[in-house]
């Protein structure tokens, strides 16, 4: 499998303040890529520069494989699902086809076809037609997770995908996420603060551990430098 | 009453100033309530009422000082439009209170600027409306403004959508929500200013604000309340003056209230259908 996306020394800074400083890491398709770190570590600021929202101060982004920017599939954090906002399923979900239409205004059937689909795997599919504020946490997560497939062609980029789940739902979500790695072959990144878990789930970690200090390797690497860390340090 | 109505058809009357307001009137309405969707979704209601209290600011100066009112106000509005929707996203000034700064401010200037000079009249017009003194080129701006919101809406339809549901989404997408929002800061602007001449600048908010809320009442798709929004402002204006024309009624006034009814009316259809739905 070819190098999908490779982020060679890369500085970027949030109002004047550097928040990553030469950070380096690489992924290839296929992996499952769990980036840890503590709140104001920078991992929203490498999210907005993987997508390409925010542009670095130095160090370079450099995509492989043919991906795009616009071809990775986000999942944003804790989506604010505004009360009573008037939105079907199905118009949620098409509306990550956005990035494929270039500035063509409609949907084309093909686009369509791609969000039922999208709907099917993820079972919301009966669903479609229904207000998305009728839904529950969990049925609404997988609605914006198929959404972030309309617009993922090889990548999902997920920010703290069950940060607001219960412990079913985050289970289940989890699976999904597995499957969608295993079966489909998506090379998947997740935000996330459950240590555990995403050990046990990603073959790839990259920790922030602070503004220039980070790791990247194997989840068992990481294991043992953590438990090391734990031992010799504090 | 019968008087009434043999004179709203009188041929003089109906070409020389009932036929414009309907025109810019339809033409109006329907951009706001277009705009209007996004706005409340959006959750920037009382931007299109503190434009309007600043665009009577800037019609008081402009009129003191002999300038033509529009090529005053719409340049001080569309300013004021970007100043607060900057504010809105930046967190220092929180929104709504930026808006009662700006828009209390802008009233106060108006208000003094017009009684030291004495013109009372035709500000007094701006603040409650004349929409039957809608003249030629009012009317031309009315219409070709309808023409571009509505376009707008038809070729941007699914980039406003995804703007207005997820910002952060859509810029992954590729969509510049910056963009969006300038473009609604300006078309609101116009519209606003506009509608100050008809309704008057303390009723326009209600034109923006309530025929989303109705359309919201019954629809549970973002096209629906689009569409319906449109409908219900476009069949209350008619209404509306129909009902001031034949009771001698102020026209923003009545406007207003025949949209507050289809509210109730949408409100009451709105829960009768979940309590189905439900069961």
């Amino acid at each position: 499998m070819g190098k999908i996306l490779e982020c060679s020394a890369l500085t970027a800074s949030y109002d004047g303040v550097n928040v990553i400083e030469g950070l380096s890491f690489s992924i290839n398709e296929g992996d499952y890529l769990c980036i840890l770190g503590e709140n104001g570590s920078g991992k929203s600021t490498l999210i907005k520069c993987l997508l390409g929202i925010k542009s670095a101060d130095s160090g370079k982004i450099i995509m492989g494989g043919g991906l795009k920017q616009t071809d990775i599939g986000y999942l944003p954090q804790h989506t604010n699902l505004q009360k009573g906002f008037p939105a079907t399923v199905n118009e949620v979900v098409l509306s990550g086809c956005l990035g494929r239409r270039g500035y063509r205004p409609f949907y084309s059937a093909a686009e369509k076809k791609i969000a039922i689909q999208a709907m099917e795997r993820l079972g919301i599919a009966d669903l479609a037609q229904r207000g998305c504020r009728e839904l529950s946490g969990g049925q609404q997560q997988r609605m914006f997770l198929a959404r972030a497939m309309c617009a993922a062609k090889k990548m999902l980029l997920l920010d703290e995908p069950v940060a607001a789940l219960d412990a079913a739902a985050t289970e289940e979500m989890y699976g999904i996420i597995k499957e969608l790695n295993e079966k489909d072959k998506m090379t998947i990144i997740m935000v996330s603060h459950d240590v555990v878990k995403s050990l046990d789930e990603a073959n790839k970690v990259l920790c922030l551990c602070s503004r220039s200090e980070s790791f990247f390797g194997t989840p068992h690497d990481y294991a043992c430098s953590h438990i090391k860390s734990k031992f010799l340090g504090d | 009453m019968a008087e009434n109505i043999r004179i709203m058809f009188t041929h003089d009357f109906f070409m020389a100033i009932l036929l414009p307001a309907l025109i810019g009137g339809v033409a109006v309405t329907i951009c706001s309530s277009l705009l209007g969707v996004t706005l409340v979704l959006k959750r920037y209601s009382m931007i299109g009422d503190g434009l309007s209290h600043i665009g009577y600011g800037a019609l008081s100066v402009a009129a003191v000082m002999n300038l033509a009112p529009l090529k005053v106000a719409l340049p001080v509005v569309i300013i004021a439009a970007f100043i607060l929707l900057r504010l809105s996203e930046s967190s220092s000034i929180s929104g709504d209170s930026a808006i009662a700064l700006f828009s209390t401010t802008a009233l106060s200037i108006g208000i003094l600027v017009s009684s030291k000079a004495g013109i009372t009249n035709d500000v007094s017009h701006y603040l409650f409306g004349s929409i039957l003194a809608m003249n030629r080129s009012d009317v031309i701006l009315s219409v070709v403004l309808s023409v571009i919101v509505i376009a707008a809406f038809i070729f941007l339809y699914n980039r406003i959508f995804s703007v207005t549901f997820d910002e952060s989404f859509a810029s992954a997408t590729g969509v510049r929500p910056a963009v969006y929002n300038m473009i609604f800061a300006v078309l609101t602007s116009v519209t606003v200013v506009l509608g100050m001449m008809m309704m008057g600048s303390l009723l326009i908010s209600s034109l923006i604000v309530i025929p989303t809320l109705t359309a919201m009442r019954v629809c549970t798709s973002f096209k629906g309340v689009v569409f319906v929004s449109g409908a219900v402002s476009v069949i209350s204006f008619l209404f509306g003056m129909f009902i001031s024309l034949i009771f001698n009624t102020a026209p923003g006034a009545s406007i207003v209230i025949v949209n507050v009814l289809f509210f109730l009316g949408a409100s009451l259809l709105g829960r009768a259908l979940r309590g189905r739905s439900r069961a």
